[in-house]
């Protein structure tokens, strides 16, 4: 039930807006992000962006797992 | 810009951390690693990663599911506001839950109106639209809390006064030290929930290391997310290290989303609550506060949220603490499966019986 999907802002008029999630465009509501602007990647759950998806982390996180198992054939 | 989830799929480096798991657990045995989310039961279910893991790793489904835990009394009473006129909104996991007497998918049948949505606002907008009584169930953990308790705060701002939520809100910290202060419960790591820490952040998972010296990944829900969890957490074990790691960093802070718990803080205050299976649970769940008391549904219905019984013979409540493999539950199988289920673990899609019976069939 706490599932939530990563999806891109499209725009934002006070705490409604719209985020492209997967090609889909969903109403989203920003109350608890309010410094989240189109653009951005965030987490929707249940029709609110509740957090901002960092992709820069994202990357700097998988390098470090890649690095951290390669070689263990 | 697009964003790099796929490579958390990557299955070249999910079998390397396999591996790197079966060598970390030579000479280990009895490691019990429990998540405790609904969505963690999913993933390791769908990608096979329980019949993955070495012998002596055993991967347990803790109390993480929301529609599983909901007292058989709010599904009850839920269809009964249903049969009485009231227009029930709901997540659609509650439909097919069974009370005690009567459930939502009963009452719909019998005439009542039932609305499945994906977002509390749906709710909210019908209550505007329409001068009729709305209820919409407020179910879930830290990570759906915000979302309710920011409605409740636009229906007081907007005067809605024909809208209310009926409460059974969980949280986890509290189910986690529930499982580890049962010796017959206790794990040796625990994958958190990714979701939930994007808004309580990591210093709520302290006391794991501080009180019971066990380890725990907040970790995500790709095959490599829960793999490098279970990997992070059997060397802590093996170490005797115990730590909390935040291994799903792209969406958890460490301090959480502040702004969506001073929502919550804001509208609702932590409260006993009643587990279903397990029992009433000091301070694990979340009330609204006085000043909101109007959007309670409870209390404008009169309604005692106060029982917990399970169906005669469902073993769910010692499921989800781990105590019992599903297979183990004498109606597993026979008298309740996925399309004729007794107990809430196997009618919710991500209930600890359903994900078994479903991905593993035992």
């Amino acid at each position: 039930m706490c599932l939530s999907v990563p999806g891109k802002v499209i725009e934002i008029d006070g705490t409604k807006g719209t985020v492209d999630v997967a090609g889909n465009t969903v109403e989203t509501d920003f109350t608890v992000t309010p410094d989240v602007q189109p653009g951005d990647w965030v987490l929707v759950h249940a029709g609110f962006a509740i957090q901002q998806y960092d992709a820069d982390e994202a990357e700097a996180t998988l390098r470090m797992l890649r690095e951290a198992f390669e070689g263990t054939e | 810009m697009s964003i790099p989830e796929n490579g958390y799929r990557d299955n070249e480096l999910a079998r390397r951390i396999l591996d790197r798991i079966h060598t970390a657990m030579a000479g280990l045995d009895g490691v019990r690693l429990m998540e405790v989310c609904g969505t963690h039961t999913m993933a390791i279910g769908r990608f096979g990663l329980r019949a993955a893991m070495p012998d002596g790793l055993d991967l347990l489904s803790g109390p993480g599911c929301p529609v599983c835990v909901t007292p058989g009394s709010y599904i009850d009473a839920a269809a009964r506001l249903a049969a009485d006129g009231v227009t029930v909104v709901t997540f659609g996991d509650m439909v097919r839950v069974p009370g005690k007497e009567t459930s939502l998918e009963s009452a719909r049948a019998a005439g009542g109106r039932v609305i499945v949505a994906g977002s509390v606002t749906a709710a909210l907008d019908i209550a505007h639209r329409e001068p009729g009584e709305v209820v919409f169930l407020a179910v879930g953990f830290e990570t759906t809390a915000p979302t309710i308790a920011a409605a409740v705060r636009a229906a007081r701002a907007e005067g809605s006064d024909n809208f209310s939520v009926l409460v059974s809100h969980k949280l986890v910290p509290p189910a986690l030290r529930l499982i580890q202060d049962d010796p017959e419960c206790a794990v040796s790591g625990f994958i958190l929930p990714g979701h939930v820490s994007t808004i309580i952040g990591v210093a709520p998972y302290a006391f794991l290391v501080d009180e019971y010296s066990v380890p725990g990944v907040i970790a995500g829900f790709e095959p490599v997310d829960v793999l490098a969890g279970i990997e992070s957490l059997v060397r802590m074990v093996r170490d005797g290290e115990p730590a909390v790691r935040n291994e799903y960093r792209r969406v958890v802070r460490r301090e959480g989303n502040p702004a969506a718990r001073a929502v919550v803080d804001e509208v609702f205050e932590p409260a006993d609550t009643a587990w279903r299976g397990i029992g009433r649970v000091p301070l694990s769940g979340l009330r609204l506060r006085p000043d909101y008391a109007a959007f309670d549904a409870a209390r404008r219905y009169g309604i005692d949220l106060d029982e917990y019984e399970l169906p005669a013979g469902c073993r769910c409540g010692d499921v989800m603490r781990g105590r019992m493999e599903p297979a183990d539950c004498p109606l597993f199988g026979d008298a309740c499966t996925p399309d004729s289920p007794t107990g809430p673990c196997m009618v919710s899609v991500e209930g600890a019986c359903s994900v078994r019976h479903k991905y593993e069939g035992k």
